[in-house]
């Protein structure tokens, strides 16, 4: 049927992109080799986990990066200072935010967060998102809150736009079983794209 | 989860605090098909095998009890960083037991750590893999069950 080869040259084109731009890695294909007619929904059972799994994890991770002392400026606020002693208390406390941020992260949470969002990253074939991890978790061992905060922005960046893509490429499966044929599977990512 | 009793058919333990990876190993481990068990702790691993420390058994006996029922295992394939008793507890728990010191233990983990890896074989791990586990890796697992049937 022309629909279906147009379906599925559409498809090779598009997932052949995807490890091409390392959005996506072997780990992938090893999921497809694992789907079979006593699984047939393998790969979008373990992805729709991935997605719910990592939402969470993002969150954990920025609340985790995120020190909340705004009770000490309610605090000033409620001794009714003057407006000179308001602005130098208020200076004070930014300076003693800014340092106690680092003292009060939990580094070590936060690498565990990293840790696992590395892992599931690394079952599903994100690559992109796991070697995002990988520099986020270097950050964690040195301390370092500005790298990790920065990090963390492009490790939810690199998330969302591998959830994009594994969205429409499971919407193109699905369009090409609907039109009778069967996924064309990729045996090997061509070496040229392997990391 | 197949009711049928084989007698070839190899029972595995699959540990992971992982959905994702026990999802992955559970499937790996059906297609070359064992029998899989799959828990996502530690303590549910002793739980399953019998081997919760009892306050009120002596540490001579602690090894010889085992409690309700005794499900045959032929091998334990968990994962090295887990919170609570780890992979690495796990290991040493299952070799301290004098009823399943003989399985077969497998750890996983995603860090390529070689003092961790020589930490786990020198105590009694079979094998070591590398997360993501793959197909290869699990049929790496047939030689050591067949070794523990008669």
């Amino acid at each position: 049927m022309e629909v279906v080869g147009q379906l599925q040259k559409q498809y090779v084109d598009f997932i052949t992109s995807l490890f091409r731009e390392a959005y996506l890695d072997d780990q992938y294909v090893q999921l497809q080799k694992l789907q079979d007619d006593s699984n047939p929904e393998f790969v979008v059972e373990v992805v729709s986990i991935f997605f719910e799994d990592s939402e969470k994890l993002l969150n954990d991770l920025a609340s985790s990066l995120l020190v909340s002392i705004s009770l000490f400026w309610v605090f000033i606020l409620c001794l009714r200072p003057s407006l000179l002693l308001m602005v130098v208390l208020f200076f004070l406390l930014f300076l003693f935010q800014l340092y106690s941020q680092q003292q009060v992260v939990d580094f070590k949470k936060v690498d565990g967060y990293v840790h696992q969002f590395k892992g599931s990253s690394s079952s599903v074939g994100a690559q992109r998102v796991k070697n995002a991890c990988v520099t986020l978790r270097n950050f964690c061992e040195e301390k370092n809150l500005d790298g990790c905060s920065r990090y963390l922005n492009l490790v939810k960046q690199e998330f969302y736009l591998v959830k994009n893509k594994l969205e429409t490429l499971l919407r193109m499966e699905q369009q090409i079983l609907q039109a009778g044929g069967t996924v064309p599977l990729l045996e090997q990512v061509p070496l040229l794209w392997k990391q | 989860m197949g009711g049928v009793a084989s007698e070839t058919q190899f029972h595995v333990l699959a540990v992971d605090d992982s959905l994702i990876d026990r999802k992955l190993i559970e499937r790996l481990l059906k297609t070359s098909s064992y029998q899989v068990t799959v828990v996502d702790s530690g303590a549910k691993a002793l739980e399953f095998l019998g081997l919760i420390e009892d306050d009120s058994i002596d540490s001579n006996s602690n090894s010889t009890r085992r409690n309700r029922h005794e499900v045959e295992v032929n091998l334990i394939i968990t994962d090295y960083c887990m919170p609570g008793i780890t992979g690495y507890d796990l290991l040493i728990k299952i070799k301290e037991s004098t009823s399943l010191k003989d399985v077969p233990v497998v750890i996983m983990s995603s860090e390529n750590d070689p003092s961790r890896i020589n930490n786990c074989l020198e105590r009694g791990a079979e094998d070591f893999f590398l997360k993501p586990v793959q197909q290869s890796d699990v049929n790496k697992l047939r030689p050591h069950l067949l070794r523990g049937k008669p």
